[in-house]
């Protein structure tokens, strides 16, 4: 009951959370990995690495939604289950692949309970969805928060495939942000700020915060509609899901929209002016008062304890 | 150039939702239903394409149960021209959905279909990827600008690395991120306005296509509780907090 894995890469390299997804894939059964890239030769090798990775299979393709979905359809056959990430590459792709295979997919499973039951959250994740597949394939996409990530030391070998895939799409341009924090889906520490850190410069104080303890920094989607941070820095129902061992929410009421982001987080501190924000009410530590008096003296102290994540 | 833009009615996003005591869903009677943000997104941004003159016509389709209708004359109020409602009491799957959507595409022809990119009741994100398939069609997901070239769309995304930007060559399809645009609240005379605009109903079970859900939903179940925790006095025991909290990450 083999299970074809996408892995997610970014600027040549796999993407930090694929451990995580291996390791919900060998749930269902042995795992191949399929790597399409122009250039997937270092991400290929990182993904053999990973423990219970049987082979590694590699296109050399555009990145786009359509490539990627033919890479995987001329696959699929072979495969009882095929998965991805539930990043903005397999949400793109999964459903896409599913309608040409006239499957139902599951999608942002975040538990497996069995050959074919699996655990979504709904409503930004105030419900929890149990569903049975009884379909003969399984169309799949894990969110890489909810798994613990599997070891590393595997050399499983690498194939390339001789497949040409064509894309009425055309890549044109990425607009990414410059940013050495990190990756926040995976990241052990996140520092979130709110709207209420006012500005890009304010947002660089949180950075400071960040930076102290090896974290990395996410943001409200007020906070980047604002324009004070990227876009891809927004955790959330639409934007990241974090399940970092601690979350510091900064300026940050706590909207169920933003809260869907967090519900992984094992602790959860506040720093907030208002005492009744949702988000105060559900941190494990709280200290009301203002940011901009809290966060520098913070620093300070974090610093003269010579803590260093 | 025409534009089919589909809309789904869902609980309001404002609404906090209760999971059903017995696990059978989640309490929607008598709660304040309304179109899905991620909806409205997608009927402004082809409302705007109208006015910039890019777009004659926009057709909205929504699929559901009669109180459907409410979304449709939301986005006839918007600037929409004319309405289509799938009727169906069921509670459909993403990939029936697509295919209805496919069907009333293959009627209507449109140029560019537009979607929310995810609604905010089963948070699926499918259906615009699924019609892009159904349609052979390019697809753009996750839109936060959409500029028309020509025969082609420039489609900025946003991704998980930040945004990135796209071609697509007519006809496609996209889906609307909530940074696409700023959705309108239709002054009073446009939501009289609606009301005399055409809305078609048509049954779900007229367009041939097996309404059956593939999946077996066992239960809805509400997560696992937060426990309040305790405020702090100082920055200083926030600091300790925090070193204790770092301390036992070291010690794993
Ligand atoms: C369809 C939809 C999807 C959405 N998706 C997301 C999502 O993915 N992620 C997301 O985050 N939001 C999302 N939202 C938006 C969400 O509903 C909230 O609007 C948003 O999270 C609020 O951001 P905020 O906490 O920064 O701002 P606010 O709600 O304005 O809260 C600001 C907080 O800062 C505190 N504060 C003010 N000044 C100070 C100070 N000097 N020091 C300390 N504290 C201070 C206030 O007490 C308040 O608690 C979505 C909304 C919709 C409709």
């Amino acid at each position: 009951m083999s299970v074809l894995l996408l892995a997610d890469h970014d600027k040549g390299e796999l993407s930090p959370a694929t451990a995580r997804l291996v390791a919900a894939a060998s749930q269902l059964g042995p795992v191949d990995i399929l790597v399409v890239a122009e250039n997937p030769a270092a991400i290929a090798a990182a993904a053999a690495q990973i423990a219970g990775v049987r082979i590694v299979q590699v296109v050399k393709a555009a990145e786009t939604a359509e490539s990627i979905t033919n890479s995987l359809e001329s696959l699929a056959q072979r495969y009882q289950s095929v998965s991805a990430s539930a990043s903005s590459v397999g949400k793109d792709v999964i459903p896409r692949l599913a309608a040409k295979l006239d499957i139902q997919p599951v999608t942002d499973v975040v538990e497996i309970l069995g050959p074919n039951r699996f655990t979504r959250p709904i409503y930004a994740g105030n419900a929890l969805e149990t569903v049975t597949d009884p379909q003969p394939k399984h169309l799949l996409t894990f969110r890489a928060s909810a798994f613990r990530p599997a070891a590393s030391g595997n050399a499983a070998s690498v194939e390339s495939l001789d497949l040409s895939v064509t894309s009425a799409a055309r890549f044109l341009a990425a607009h990414r942000t410059e940013s050495d924090t990190p990756d926040l889906a995976t990241a052990q520490i996140v520092i979130g700020g709110g709207v209420s850190v006012g500005s890009a410069e304010g947002f660089q104080l949180i950075e400071k915060l960040g930076k102290t303890l090896g974290a990395a920094v996410g943001a409200t989607r007020a906070a980047v509609d604002a324009g004070y941070a990227p876009n891809d820095w927004q955790i959330g129902q639409t934007g990241k899901i974090i399940a970092p061992d601690l979350y510091i929410a900064i300026g940050i009421s706590g909207a169920l929209q933003h809260l869907a982001g967090i519900q992984g987080a094992k602790k959860i501190f506040a720093i907030n002016t208002d005492a009744e924000a949702p988000l105060v009410k559900i941190a494990d530590v709280a200290l009301i008062g203002d940011l901009f008096e809290i966060v520098p003296q913070l620093i300070a102290e974090l610093e003269k304890s010579g803590i260093k994540h | 150039m025409k534009i089919l833009v589909a809309v789904k009615r869902v609980v309001d996003h404002n609404v906090r939702i209760r999971v059903r005591p017995d696990g059978t869903g989640v309490e929607t009677t008598g709660v304040r239903m309304s179109m899905n943000p991620f909806c409205k997104h997608a009927v402004e941004a082809a409302v705007q394409l109208v006015e910039k003159g890019q777009a004659s016509e926009v057709v909205v389709v929504s699929i559901g149960p009669k109180q459907s209708n409410d979304v449709i004359l939301t986005a006839l109020a918007m600037g929409a021209h004319r309405g289509v409602l799938v009727e169906t009491d069921a509670a459909l799957e993403t990939l029936t959905i697509a295919k209805l959507l496919a069907k009333v595409a293959e009627e209507e022809q449109p140029d560019l279909i537009l979607l929310g990119k995810q609604a905010v009741d089963d948070d699926s994100n499918h259906v615009g990827q699924m019609l892009a398939a159904l349609t052979n069609r390019p697809q753009a997901t996750f839109a936060s600008e959409i500029v028309v070239k020509g025969s082609e769309l420039e489609v900025t995304r946003e991704v998980d690395y930040g945004r990135e930007t796209v071609a697509l060559p007519l006809p496609a399809v996209v889906t609307a991120d909530l940074r696409l645009n700023t959705p309108r609240n239709a002054a009073l005379p446009m939501v009289m306005k609606a009301r005399s605009k055409p809305l078609a109903v048509r049954p779900a079970a007229d367009f041939g296509v097996d309404l059956a859900p593939r999946l077996v939903v066992e239960k809805i179940s509400p997560p696992a509780e937060r426990v309040a925790g305790k405020t702090v006095g100082s920055v200083a025991d926030l600091a300790s907090a925090i070193a204790a909290e770092v301390n036992e990450m070291e010690a794993l």
